[in-house]
């Protein structure tokens, strides 16, 4: 064997006996490569996540209060009594809610800037959207519990237009009504509602633009009219870019534990139960039981989305 | 099989694991180390730099050549979990940690010789349960507090004489029912208030300290937390919200903290405080000095100061708390005053039950409903159940 010139010979050979052994065994190259993130993915977030898993499996003793290290489904039961169980559907009712409210306003928005917007005011539309991110999420919220406050600037307006009556007899309504915007469901709505929106917008709107302009002429052409052009051509269409987006206001909702602490009626969602649970009262095992079931209720989601084709496009 | 550390909740291990003799104690004060480690609520070490005229720091430091690095801490638990980890000279515990912290072996007991000022120190503070343990003194008394209620003067012309405006459905000064106008605390120790307030109407119960109910009892006091849930609004979880809602959300009564009590008086709101005839539950911090401190001559140092300084004065009056020495209500070493100090309980002590884990082995009768319970029943009962 010849070595390569202008090196010496162990270390040449040492380098190509490597390189050579890359290139009968590339799988290996690419393992050395994914080793990192795949170990960052792998310790860091599946790690905490079945740590997380696996509390809730455990138990806490009725009499001392303390942590049982035994398997058991007890604590998941406990998440079935009536109050438990209620903190569940309220925050899922209130996720499907944001979600269906954000894709409705969003599409339209989305539609305007993907299909009709050029220039400055692309550009304008772009600000506008993402402009909410950039403040502070906390600073929103507290500016919206002024806005919806009692004594706030809605309520100042309605009553300047004479229609107070109006929006007492929206207050009026159980469940979902309360003493003021700001401590009812409603006014929780709509904030999670202005928060969130952005995650909608976006996704649709990078839908909307891979439709071809050529399409929406064929269809034009073809006799259909706007009505069903947007029905049966651009809806199907853009429907990944929904899905994507409710995934993300649907999940920020379960999740959001701010909000609803300061905007709203006390009562609790499950961010706030996990929050609760955890700490002084240290039912961690129930705190990661109430965690595992946004989890769940995503992975049905996707399932279902998957199933109708959502991903097709991917 | 123990994964992983579960912060806090070792109720029932505080009865059950007292310390049989403590780590040596100091029994001398060398040169200080040049640093010193706190972990503080927000706004309790304060140098200069939110408001110029508060500062009990920069002195200490030029004093003693210890440098304060404070870390702050938002809960109770986070103290304790901050405190686990080490590396930190000394704490401001309040009540519902200082005794896990004990037990934890996690603090050393203070050698009170040590300390010159601890002389002047509220007698009634000297050997309170939530720092000394076995005649064993694990800490130094910082600021203490009554939670009071709260009301709009616009609404009281007279102060309410009872928890009952925010307990019972009826009709307040102004003509109007208290109905969506009162609020409570969104915290599960809000039950301990409850059960205060059953304590003075509801004798036949028995109860003999709020935070240490049977079931009998503890069913009584949710019964009436659910009668309060209709007259509710929203809890109060967050001063500044709460500060919020008495100027835009119509609400004209709640328990309540001095510190928003004196800011909106500040603003120059109609609003003002009592302690009505139930009495009312309240907070107590201690100094408390890690078992491993790294530096515990400019720990010691610290509690001197903390006692001896202007930092009792002026922090009780940024903070609006009580000082745990007397004499800084008077003698002029800080801001405060007399009158100060009587705003913000100062003479109410005895009508106070201070802030305690409640644990499953208690003193007054055996067994009771321990913290865990709490706070998924009054879950339950925000949420209308």
């Amino acid at each position: 064997m010849k070595a390569a010139p202008g090196l010496p010979a162990a270390q040449a050979s040492a380098l190509a006996r490597l390189s050579d052994a890359f290139w009968r065994h590339p799988r290996i190259f690419v393992a050395l490569l994914l080793l990192l993130p795949l170990s960052w993915l792998g310790v860091v977030y599946i790690g905490s996540l079945s740590a997380l898993l696996l509390q809730s499996f455990f138990s806490i003793d009725e009499f001392s209060g303390l942590v049982q290290y035994e398997f058991t489904l007890k604590t998941y039961r406990e998440l079935l009594t009536p109050s438990n169980f209620d903190i569940i559907l309220r925050t899922f009712l209130m996720a499907c809610a944001v979600t269906v409210a954000a894709s409705i306003i969003a599409f339209p928005i989305a539609l305007f800037a993907a299909k009709y917007a050029r220039g400055r005011l692309k550009a304008l539309f772009y600000l506008g959207a993402m402009l909410p991110l950039w403040s502070s999420y906390l600073v929103k919220i507290y500016a919206w519990k002024l806005i919806l406050a009692k004594e706030g600037i809605i309520n100042w307006v309605v009553e300047a237009l004479g229609l107070k009556f109006l929006l007492e007899l929206i207050l009026s309504t159980p469940v979902i009504g309360g003493n003021s915007l700001s401590v009812s469901y409603i006014g929780t709505f709509i904030v999670l509602l202005y928060v969130w929106l952005p995650f909608m917008i976006l996704p649709v709107q990078a839908a909307l633009e891979r439709v071809p302009r050529n399409v929406l002429e064929a269809t034009a052409d073809l006799g259909a009219s706007r009505g069903q052009a947007l029905r049966h051509v651009v809806l199907p269409l853009a429907l990944p870019g929904i899905v994507a987006g409710s995934i993300f206001t649907f999940s920020l909702t379960l999740g959001d534990y701010i909000v609803p602490q300061i905007i709203g009626s006390s009562r609790r969602f499950i961010g706030q139960a996990v929050y609760a649970h955890q700490g002084t009262a240290g039912n961690i095992p129930l705190a990661a039981a109430f965690a595992v079931v946004p989890i769940l209720i995503m992975a049905v989601y996707l399932w279902l989305a998957k199933r109708r084709g959502a991903f097709d496009a991917l | 099989m123990k994964l992983l550390p579960t912060l806090g909740g070792f109720a029932s291990a505080l009865l059950m694991a007292m310390p049989a003799a403590a780590a040596e104690m100091m029994t001398e004060i060398g040169p200080g180390e040049g640093q010193i480690d706190i972990v503080a609520w927000p706004g309790y070490i304060e140098r200069g730099e939110t408001v110029a005229e508060f500062d009990w720091v920069t002195k200490f430091e030029e004093d003693t050549g210890c440098m304060v690095r404070v870390k702050t801490a938002n809960t109770s638990d986070e103290m304790v979990a901050l405190m686990n980890e080490g590396g930190f000279d000394v704490v401001t515990a309040s009540g519902d940690a200082s005794l896990r912290l004990i037990a934890g072996k996690r603090v050393q007991e203070v050698n009170v010789d040590l300390i010159p000022s601890w002389s002047t120190v509220d007698e009634r503070l000297k050997n309170a349960n939530w720092h000394t343990v076995d005649g064993r003194h694990y800490g130094t008394p910082y600021m203490w507090g009554p939670n009071v209620l709260m009301y709009n003067t616009d609404v009281f012309p007279e102060p309410p004489e009872s928890w009952a405006v925010v307990f019972e459905e009826m009709t307040l000064p102004d003509g109007q029912s208290n109905e969506g106008r009162i609020q409570a605390y969104d915290g599960p120790i809000h039950v301990a208030d409850a059960a205060q307030y059953l304590m003075y109407h509801r004798p036949e119960l028995g109860i003999l300290s709020p935070y240490e109910l049977n079931q009998e009892q503890y069913e009584a006091a949710l019964d009436l937390l659910r009668q309060q849930r209709k007259l509710v609004g929203r809890y109060w979880h967050n001063a500044f919200i709460q500060m919020d809602d008495f100027k835009n959300e119509g609400v004209v009564a709640s328990g309540s903290w001095p510190f928003q009590v004196n800011l909106l008086k500040a603003e120059g709101q109609p609003i003002s405080s009592t302690i009505p005839v139930e009495g009312a539950t309240g907070w107590a911090d201690t100094v408390m000095m890690h078992s491993e401190a790294p530096h515990p001559n400019c720990s010691y140092m610290w509690m001197e100061h903390s006692l001896s300084s202007n930092l009792q004065s002026d922090l009780s009056l940024w903070f609006g708390a009580v000082p745990s020495v007397p004499a800084a209500c008077t003698d002029g070493r800080g801001m405060q005053t007399a009158e100060g100090c009587d705003a913000n309980g100062f003479n109410d002590f005895d009508k106070i039950n201070f802030w305690s884990t409640p644990i499953s082995r208690c003193e007054s009768q055996g067994e009771c409903v321990p913290y865990y319970r709490w706070v998924s029943d009054y879950i339950g009962v925000i949420g209308g159940r």
